[in-house]
């Protein structure tokens, strides 16, 4: 049973009046009586008595809740592994509750990540203190972030020039920074969905492309030897602190010494592939919320980002094409799928990568996530696949849209993946695409494209959720013309794409928000959308066989590559 | 003292409930949590755990019937139970469900059952007095803020 209190703005000014605290206990007594205490204490409050409910709560509205309250003893899930996931997905504060005060319980919910461990009979007093253990989160936060900004200016100053040179960005540090920007960008803006609030909290969203090279990093220096600054110089993004890898270090090896005692690790790696299948989370809605929380902060390439979107449009069939994608992009495809009107009916892939935490794996299954990224990264981009219809070569879609994702569009969300882009290459000649227009159409499109040529474009506006979802695949598209994905234009290149290792450059390159616009074989056409209707597809010579099919609806030839060149504006 | 017969007599009753140790502080807490929003708060709340918990009683009733003793399980359940009886300050109910589980932990099968009648007992008794009580409580009418028993 679930009571909502509703969601309204986070905070009011008079702190910590109006916490949202979130309290989770199978015993309905206790259930009112925290509620009546809580309400004492002006905060606002949501009761629920199980502990799956709980997160998908969580999940659904990623910044609804500054905290959360659960009792250790639960039926459906224990409270501890609640309380993993909430750290890992969520990463807010959480208190956990029991009549039983044995000193190894409580020992073990502080090792699972308790902020703080109550006894009950609890008193109103006790309760009335919380508020602290969420604002020391919140500084600790503010804090990164802001480190972070500094580091993400420096790289976008540097990064243009080199976004188009050879498609590997596999550094992706450029983008990476250019997106980090974004992301804090969007926190600021708080453009979040599920963030009512101006402030949105600032915090490192560990995406599943950012976690997917920290587990690579641990690999690499091996996990007896690991150190959060060996991570942090390997993983090499530049706008990680130590901190931000240290914490994230100690939650992933909580999390593997508990899979490995449960045996998990394989059914991880089963959810992971699965990601790809279509949906688990058939809850598009649903997940795409819930993804779309993730996403918001993720900075990275999106990795989260695809909760969101794959609940988009299924259309963007991602079909993988290539395992390159490792880690990269991969997601986006998924993301157009989201909040995009369009009715996808396509098969809805549950862009894994996001999935893990949507919910759809179940709790486990985000953790497993985790695990999995590490060692089967051809299996999680699955989404990334693109379809390859469009494009006969696989390229990596350009995460680009992850970050949009990150823009809570309240639908779209999910910059589509105009990810498929070629590696910069492509990218870079050409973007020639009309640049002039992304200039608007509506579409932040022109945020791109203009990035695209800077290369850099920091575009931070682009709030507007540009539906550029590049994703040229016309798939993708669906989902996007509806869904302005806030495509931001990030540092042009597609830094993470892999891309380069497509050689068709020509597929996306002019995606731009344009793109998005592109009429579904599904028969959205949001044409009008399109906000880059002058794209200049032409530019670039796409494969042709790639390119076809969804464009023929729209009056100009879709020029993957413009596409693609818009999408590396994104990433500015 | 309260002047009001009923108050007076409320008093007394709910006096005698924590003196002689029924009830603890938690009850109290539950008190200060009424207000005009919720003025019968407190009734509330011990309705709802008598309602909840006599499925609690059953299921341990229930597993002490199936022999052997499944102690693992009869800790679960007792610890369930001890957890809701804290939420109304039943302070006897309370003890008896520790006395319970120390029985299970120890495997000590006829402790458990003797235990468990016993809680029984105070689990009843309870209940009656403070159904006494909050029918004294409704005629009396509202009251000021709770006392701290004496």
């Amino acid at each position: 049973m679930v009571v909502e209190t509703g969601f309204s703005s986070p905070r009011t000014d008079a702190f910590p009046a109006g916490l949202r605290v979130l309290v989770v206990d199978d015993d309905p007594t206790w259930l009112k009586i925290l509620e009546k205490m809580l309400k004492k204490c002006f905060y606002e409050v949501t009761t629920c008595c199980l502990a799956r409910e709980a997160l998908n709560l969580l999940r659904q509205r990623k910044d609804g809740y500054d905290i959360v309250i659960s009792d250790v003893n639960m039926p459906d899930m224990d409270g501890f592994k609640l309380l993993e996931h909430v750290g890992l997905e969520m990463d807010l504060p959480v208190i956990m509750m029991s009549v039983d005060g044995e000193i190894r319980r409580v020992m073990k919910g502080v090792q699972h990540g308790a902020c703080d461990y109550l006894l009950k009979p609890i008193r109103m007093k006790e309760l009335r203190n919380i508020w602290q253990h969420v604002f020391r989160k919140k500084i600790h936060e503010v804090r990164d972030i802001e480190s972070m900004e500094g580091i993400e200016s420096i790289h976008m100053a540097r990064s243009g020039s080199e976004l188009f040179d050879d498609g590997s960005f596999l550094g992706g540090e450029d983008t990476t920074s250019g997106r980090k920007r974004k992301d804090a960008d969007n926190k600021r803006d708080d453009k979040d969905l599920g963030d009512p609030s101006s402030t949105k909290k600032a915090r490192v969203v560990w995406t599943v492309d950012l976690h997917q090279k920290f587990v690579k990093a641990v690999n690499q220096i091996g996990y007896d030897k690991v150190g959060p600054k060996k991570i942090l110089d390997l993983m090499n993004v530049p706008w990680l602190t130590r901190e931000n890898v240290a914490s994230h270090l100690q939650k992933y090896r909580l999390y593997l010494s508990r899979l490995q005692k449960e045996g998990d690790i394989k059914n991880s790696f089963m959810g992971m592939k699965h990601s790809d299948t279509p949906p688990k989370d058939s809850t598009a809605g649903s997940g795409i919320r819930n993804s779309i929380n993730l996403t918001q902060d993720n900075v990275s390439n999106g990795s989260f980002s695809f909760p969101v979107n794959h609940t988009l449009a299924p259309s963007v069939d991602l079909k993988g094409h290539e395992g390159d994608r490792k880690g990269i992009t991969s997601g986006p495809m998924t993301e157009l799928k989201g909040p995009f009107p369009i009715d996808v009916s396509g098969p809805r892939k549950a862009k894994s990568s996001k999935i893990s935490f949507d919910h759809s794996l179940g709790s486990v299954d985000s953790v497993v996530n985790f695990a999995s990224f590490g060692p089967t990264d051809t299996a999680q981009y699955s989404w990334n696949e693109i379809p390859e219809i469009q494009f006969k070569q696989e390229y990596e879609p350009l995460q680009l849209e992850n970050r949009f994702s990150q823009l809570p569009l309240p639908g779209l969300q999910h910059h589509m993946l105009p990810e498929y882009l070629q590696p910069a290459v492509s990218v870079s000649p050409g973007p020639s695409i009309t640049e002039k227009e992304a200039t608007s159409s509506g579409f932040e499109v022109k945020s791109m494209y203009d990035d695209y040529r800077s290369n850099h474009a920091k575009h931070s506006s682009q709030t507007e959720a540009v539906g550029e979802s590049h994703s040229l695949n016309n798939q993708v598209f669906k989902s996007i013309s509806t869904t302005t994905s806030s495509m931001k234009s990030q540092d042009t290149v597609p830094n993470h794409l892999t891309v380069s290792e497509f050689s068709p450059k020509n597929l996306y390159e002019g995606v731009g928000a344009d793109d998005l616009q592109l009429c579904w074989p599904q028969g959205d056409c949001y044409a009008t959308n399109f906000g880059l209707q002058g794209l200049d597809c032409t530019e670039h010579n796409n494969p042709a066989t790639a390119l076809e099919t969804p464009f023929h609806l729209y009056d100009h030839p879709f020029d993957p590559t413009e596409y693609y060149a818009s999408d590396q504006g994104l990433f500015a | 003292m309260e002047r009001n017969p009923l108050r007076r007599q409320l008093q007394i009753m709910r006096k005698s409930l924590f003196d002689q140790g029924y009830l603890d502080e938690q009850f109290v807490q539950l008190e200060e949590l009424q207000d005009e929003s919720n003025p019968n708060f407190v009734e509330e709340v011990v309705t709802l755990y008598y309602r909840d918990s006599a499925r609690l009683i059953l299921n341990i009733e229930q597993a002490l019937e199936r022999k052997p003793y499944n102690f693992h399980k009869l800790d679960a359940y007792m610890h369930q139970f001890k957890g809701s009886s804290s939420s109304i300050g039943a302070k006897k109910v309370k003890a008896e469900s520790t006395l319970f589980r120390e029985y299970c932990k120890s495997g000590n099968g006829e402790g458990c059952m003797r235990c468990f009648q016993q809680l029984k007992k105070e689990y009843t008794t309870l209940r009656k007095k403070l159904e006494a009580y909050f029918q004294v409580a409704r005629q009396a009418g509202p009251m000021e803020t709770a006392c701290r028993p004496k």
